[in-house]
């Protein structure tokens, strides 16, 4: 027991030391810059304290539950041989997790936004509506579908560079037809779909099935699932912008 | 005290309905399709528990104490009064150097939220074990970092300037083909893996914010237009970063190599 409370200690050390950054910084643009006292100081030290202990506990459940559920997941899948179950999970995975992404509802709810004011829907909330939804869904379908290729790649050995750079050629090549409006929220979006329960998952998934695959490196190939899953949306955000 | 309460409550509930899905389709497959038990599943289950603790807290603790001084913070920063300083000119007289302290900020709160980022800390957890120590935690916790605060003073000097975003990310697109011809194939990877992680529950807000406040405040930008863009700023550097580490460990590696055999 006193084992257990020592390295929960050790590990809120840790939490406070990846945190001081952030603390250090904003004193001292309140501080020295802008020279205001700090408002609220309780407030803020409670909230300290919490975002200490939330660290803290979800870093023992990311090693505890997330990372060993992934990995042993991803080995009975390829264990069991079956290639259809193997794609099913990944495109569940990157699907189901993005669809219910806050910062994606916030993001699409910007883009209909934006683009009722660009003119291209009408100015109503419920044809902005229409347009977020569509625009979620567009974005989950969008990582499903990257999860899939990525896990195809682990499966047949592709290297990744070809794949990512002809990604890249299709954002660039598309930014040029794309309205102008939209270019923005694309890029952003590529970044926003990646949650902190996904990534861990997906990274698990990805080393697990390169390492129970034979002739794969997990190294080489059990990394690069994120790398999809934050191209695709957008080449998908940017294409949902022109077909609409 | 009881808003504290409500908002311990609202927090919780929505990081429930965050998992809900995720646990559905895992424990969905694993009953379905898989049909084994999970091997230690009562450790799995408090590891899941503890997950969602976790990031009830954190993020009810970063909305409590960093966010709204962050954000706050970001406004007074980008506000024209305060860039002008003591030199009381009028606006439209400001030059992109003026806005120094805003690329500070933009640096050092790229910095310091990627090094708390979550996300980040896992993958790095991860690369350092699949790797057997070649990757060190803290070194690509730091790569990262560096990435992501050159990525957003980058991208803040980019709305002052009103230079069009595609013209910084294709370039960035351009230096991250070249360097993946030279850089250790190890590396790569994991490097296009960091552009995606960076950017999640810390760095968001705060660096949105950033964006939207300085694209209020720059005379001749438009939030909706330029408003938007500084993540995939924070996204693609650590691409960059994460390549050049490799690179240059590499190379000192060649060295050390070639002085010991003479």
């Amino acid at each position: 027991m006193q084992s257990g409370l020592l390295s929960i200690l050790k590990s809120m050390l840790g939490s406070l030391r990846d945190l001081a950054p952030i603390i250090l910084v904003i004193s001292f643009f309140q501080f020295v810059v802008l020279q205001q006292p700090i408002p609220n100081l309780a407030d803020m030290v409670i909230g300290v304290i919490f975002v200490l202990l939330g660290l803290t506990f979800f870093i023992f459940g990311l090693e505890m539950g997330l990372f060993p559920i992934g990995e042993s997941m991803a080995h009975a899948l390829a264990k069991k041989g079956s290639v259809f179950w193997l794609i099913a999970f990944a495109f569940a995975l990157g699907f189901g997790t993005t669809i219910a992404e806050p910062a994606l509802i916030a993001v699409a709810a910007e883009a209909a936004t934006v683009a009722a004011e660009g003119g291209m829907i009408e100015l109503t909330d419920a044809s902005k509506d229409s347009y977020a939804t569509g625009l979620r869904y567009t974005v989950a379908f969008s990582v499903g579908l990257a999860i899939v290729l990525g896990v195809m790649r682990i499966i047949a050995g592709w290297s990744i560079q070809w794949m990512i750079i002809g990604g890249y050629m299709l954002v660039v090549i598309m930014t040029a037809f794309a309205p102008k409006e939209i270019i923005g929220i694309a890029y952003d979006s590529g970044g926003v779909t990646t949650s902190t329960i996904t990534v861990p998952l997906v990274t698990a998934l990805g080393v697990g099935l390169a390492s129970s695959i034979k002739g794969r490196n997990p190294m080489t190939d059990g990394f690069g699932l994120i790398a999809f899953a934050s191209l695709s949306p957008m080449i998908f955000v940017m294409a949902y912008g022109m077909i609409i | 005290m009881l808003d504290l309460l409500t908002d311990i409550v609202d927090t919780t509930l929505a990081t429930v309905k965050e998992v809900i899905p995720i646990a559905a389709i895992l424990f969905g497959f694993q009953f379905l399709v898989i049909r084994k038990p999970i091997p230690n599943i009562k450790r799995v289950l408090f590891g899941f528990l503890y997950v969602l603790i976790g990031l009830s807290l954190f993020l009810l603790g970063l909305e409590r104490a960093l966010f709204p001084l962050g954000k706050l913070m970001a406004q007074q920063l980008t506000d024209p009064a305060f860039i002008a300083g003591s030199k009381s000119l009028a606006t439209d007289s400001l030059q992109w150097f003026d806005y120094y302290w805003v690329y500070l900020f933009a640096f050092a709160i790229g910095f310091s939220t990627t090094i708390a980022e979550p996300s980040l800390i896992a993958v790095a957890i991860k690369a350092n074990e699949v790797s057997g120590g070649a990757i060190g935690i803290w070194g690509l916790r730091i790569t990262v970092a560096i990435g992501v605060a050159v990525g957003i003073s980058l991208g803040t000097y980019r709305i002052v300037t009103g230079i069009p975003i595609h013209y910084f990310i294709i370039s960035g697109y351009v230096i991250v083909v070249i360097q993946t011809f030279f850089a250790p194939k190890l590396i790569v990877p994991l490097a296009y893996d960091s552009g995606g992680v960076t950017t999640s529950t810390v760095t968001v807000p705060l660096v949105a914010a950033l964006g939207l406040g300085l694209a209020e405040t720059v005379p001749g930008r438009s939030t909706l237009i330029d408003g938007f863009g500084l993540i995939a700023f924070a996204s693609l550097f650590p691409i960059i970063s994460v390549m050049a580490y490799g690179q240059i460990s590499a190379w000192l590696d060649k060295r050390r190599k070639r002085t010991t055999y003479r």
